[in-house]
C-alpha cells in the first residue's frame, strides 16, 4: 500500500469515528419499507429487450449544454452530464459531441479510406478490409480543446459541471494501429505530416505530425465494445490519444502524407490560442493536466452537515495522473485524494474522498498532477499568463462554493 | 551438439512451427488488403490546398465576380459585405487582437489566403458544400480578400496569384509543436 493510501485510510477512519454516519434521506410516503413486500416481487417483470436503455427514472440524465451555430442544428456541441456520472468510463450515448457540419449518415458498405501522397502505393481500404486487421484496445479520454472555455470569462458562469467541463469523455477505443496501414502503403518515413479528412459535410481536416501517427494513433472502429456511434465517427475515425479532440477526425475518408502542414481552417483560424498580447499559439496538441470535482458541484444542495463523499475526475494528455489534491477550506490546506484503479495514461482517473462538512461556508477545489510533473494551475495564474481572449485549452483549477444552506455554486476563488 | 546449439535448433523449430501455423510477429502484421488507388480516383478526392498553393485547381475569379456569388450564396449567413450575423463575421477587426474585444476575421486573423479557398471549397455554403465551381470559389476568395483590404478591387485570384497573397496576421502565430507536445 502506498503512503497516500495509508494516510487516507487513517484519515477516513478518523472522520468516521468522529462523526458517525449521517442518516439517509427522509422516508417518502410511498417508500416500501419492511415489513411490507415490494410490488416488484408480486408479479413477473418485463421481458428481454434487443437493445437496453437506462432506467426510466434516469431520463433526465442526458447530454447537456447543447448549442449550435445560428440557423444550424449540427454545427456545435453537446456535453456529458459529468455531475450525474461516476467511475472512469462515459456511456457512449452520453459521450460529448462536437460536429462542424452535422452527423453524416454513412453506410459502411459504401465507405472507403484513401491513403495517398508521399507513399509508394496509394491504397483504398473498405471498412470490411479494416475489420480484418490486427487491433488494439485502449482506454483513453477525448477532450474538445474548447472544454471549459466559459471559464475564460471574467465572471463565474451559472452552469453545472457537465455544462462547463462536459466536453471530455472516456471510452475504450478498439481499432487498427495507423502505423500498420501507413507501412502497407509504403509511407515515406521522412515525410513529417499527414492530412486527415472526414467524410462529413465540413470535410473536417487537420494536419497530423507523422511522429504521432506512427506512435499511438488508432483507426478506431469500436467504442466501449460496440461499433462506433454515428456521432463518434461511424464507421471509422482517427483517434489520437491525449490530443485535442478535433484532431481525431471522425468519419475518416482520407489520409494524405505531405511534407508540410496544410494549414486548414481548423488549425489556423479556429483551434489556435489568441494570447493577450495579440500573438496566437498554434499546434497546441496535448490537452493539459486538469481535474474537476463532479460531486458535489454547481446546482446541488448538501443535505446537511456531516459526512459527504467528494468524487471527481482528473486527466492529462501528456501522461498519467499521479496525484489529485483536494482542498475543502478554500485552498488553505490540501490533502491527497485516493485515485481509483485502474489509473491509465491519457484516461480519465476517478478520485474520491470522504469529507466531513461542519456546516460552515467554504470552497472546494481539486488540483491534479501528472507524471511529467505538470501541476494544474489556479485559474487566476492561468488567466494572468494567457489572458481572457483565448477560447481553447483552459485547464485552471475549478472552485465550487458551499453556502451554509448547503447550496453549491460555481465561484472564482 | 552443445546445449547452446540445441537451444538454437529448438528455437528455430518453434519459430518454423509458428510460421506454418500462420502466426505473425506479435500479431501485428496486416493482411495487406489495400487496393491500389488510380491517379483519377485520387484526383477526385484530393481537395486539400497547402499554403504554397499545391493542390490549387485551374480557374480564376475577381472580387467583382465574387460579390455576385457572395450575395447569392453567402450573405444570408455572413451578412452584407462579410459584416457577420447571424454567423461569423468575415471582414474587419484588424488591430483588435491585443484588445479586450478582439475581432477575429479572415482579414484580422487568418494566416494564409490559401486556407480561404480550401475551406470554402470543402465546406461552404453550409447547406450545400461542393456546389460551387472552382471559378466561383476563386471569385469569393478574391471578394473576401478585397473587402479586407488585402488585394485590389481588380486583382484576379488563380493558382499562381493566391499563394502569393501575404496575410497581415501571419507573423503573429507561434508554432508550439513539438516543443510543448511529445
Amino acid at each position: 500500500m502506498d503512503e497516500s493510501k495509508r494516510s487516507f485510510l487513517k484519515r477516513a477512519a478518523g472522520l468516521l469515528a468522529a462523526s458517525g454516519l449521517v442518516a439517509g434521506g427522509a422516508k417518502r410516503a410511498d417508500a416500501v419499507e419492511p415489513p411490507d413486500v415490494a410490488p416488484s416481487m408480486k408479479a413477473p417483470g418485463a421481458g428481454m429487450s434487443e437493445y437496453g436503455s437506462p432506467a426510466k427514472y434516469e431520463v433526465k440524465v442526458t447530454r447537456t449544454g447543447i448549442r449550435s451555430q445560428p440557423g444550424t442544428t449540427g454545427s456545435g456541441a453537446s456535453r456529458a452530464p459529468l455531475e450525474s456520472l461516476d467511475g472512469m468510463l462515459t456511456p457512449s450515448g452520453l459521450h460529448f459531441e462536437r460536429h462542424h457540419s452535422g452527423v453524416p449518415d454513412i453506410d459502411p458498405a459504401t465507405h472507403r479510406l484513401l491513403i495517398h501522397g508521399l507513399v509508394k502505393r496509394p491504397l483504398i481500404f473498405s471498412v470490411n478490409a479494416l475489420l480484418r486487421y490486427p487491433m488494439v484496445s485502449r482506454i483513453h479520454f477525448l477532450e474538445c480543446s474548447g472544454n471549459s472555455q466559459v471559464l475564460y470569462q471574467p465572471a463565474p458562469p451559472n452552469l453545472t459541471a457537465g455544462q462547463t467541463h462536459g466536453l471530455v469523455s472516456c471510452s475504450e477505443w478498439t481499432g487498427v494501429p495507423l502505423r500498420l496501414l501507413l507501412e502497407e502503403a509504403g509511407v515515406d518515413r521522412g515525410a513529417p505530416w499527414i492530412l486527415a479528412e472526414g467524410a462529413d459535410a465540413a470535410a473536417m481536416s487537420r494536419s497530423i505530425p507523422m511522429a504521432k501517427a506512427m506512435d499511438d494513433a488508432i483507426l478506431a472502429l469500436f467504442q466501449n465494445g460496440e461499433r462506433l456511434r454515428p456521432e463518434n465517427g461511424y464507421p471509422v475515425r482517427l483517434f489520437l490519444p491525449g490530443w485535442e479532440g478535433n484532431m481525431s477526425v471522425k468519419w475518416l475518408r482520407r489520409l494524405k502524407v505531405v511534407s508540410a502542414p496544410i494549414m486548414t481552417k481548423d488549425e489556423t483560424s479556429r483551434y489556435t490560442d489568441l494570447q493577450s498580447d495579440g500573438k496566437s499559439l498554434m499546434f497546441t496538441y496535448p490537452m493539459e493536466v486538469k481535474s474537476v470535482i463532479t460531486r458535489p458541484s454547481h446546482g446541488m444542495t448538501l443535505a446537511g452537515a456531516g459526512l459527504h463523499q467528494i468524487s471527481g475526475i482528473a486527466w492529462s494528455g501528456n501522461g498519467t495522473i499521479t496525484k489529485v489534491e483536494v482542498s475543502t477550506d478554500s485552498g488553505r490546506t490540501w490533502v491527497d485524494a485516493p485515485l481509483v484503479a485502474p489509473v491509465l495514461p491519457r484516461a480519465l482517473t476517478r478520485f474520491r474522498l470522504p469529507w466531513k462538512w461542519d456546516g460552515a461556508a467554504t470552497v472546494l477545489k481539486s488540483r491534479a498532477t501528472d507524471d511529467t510533473g505538470a501541476v494544474q494551475p489556479e485559474r487566476a495564474k492561468f488567466i494572468a499568463e494567457h489572458g481572457n481572449n483565448a477560447v481553447f485549452h483552459f485547464h485552471g483549477i475549478q472552485a465550487w462554493s458551499v453556502a451554509t444552506s448547503g447550496e453549491v455554486k460555481h465561484v472564482y476563488a | 551438439m552443445s546445449t547452446r546449439d540445441l537451444l538454437r535448433v529448438t528455437l528455430a523449430l518453434v519459430l518454423a512451427g509458428c510460421a506454418s501455423a500462420g502466426a505473425t510477429r506479435g500479431g501485428m502484421e496486416g493482411p495487406n488488403l489495400g487496393r491500389e488507388a488510380t491517379p483519377a480516383q485520387i484526383a477526385g478526392w484530393d481537395i486539400s490546398v497547402g499554403p504554397d498553393g499545391a493542390g490549387l485547381p485551374a480557374g480564376r475569379g475577381t472580387p467583382a465576380a465574387g460579390a455576385t456569388v457572395y450575395e447569392q450564396k453567402c450573405q444570408v449567413c455572413h451578412g452584407a459585405k462579410g459584416a457577420g450575423q447571424p454567423n461569423d463575421r468575415l471582414v474587419g477587426g484588424q488591430g483588435t487582437l491585443a484588445s479586450k474585444t478582439p475581432v477575429r476575421t479572415i482579414g484580422s486573423y487568418w494566416p494564409y489566403a490559401t486556407t480561404v479557398f480550401d475551406y470554402v471549397r470543402r465546406s461552404m455554403p453550409y447547406i450545400q458544400p461542393h456546389s460551387l465551381s472552382n471559378d466561383e470559389v476563386y471569385a469569393v476568395t478574391a471578394y473576401l480578400l478585397h473587402l479586407n483590404g488585402i488585394i485590389g478591387e481588380s486583382d484576379e485570384m488563380n493558382a499562381q496569384a493566391l499563394p502569393k497573397v501575404k496575410m497581415p496576421n501571419q507573423s503573429n502565430f507561434i508554432v508550439v509543436y513539438p516543443s510543448r507536445g511529445k
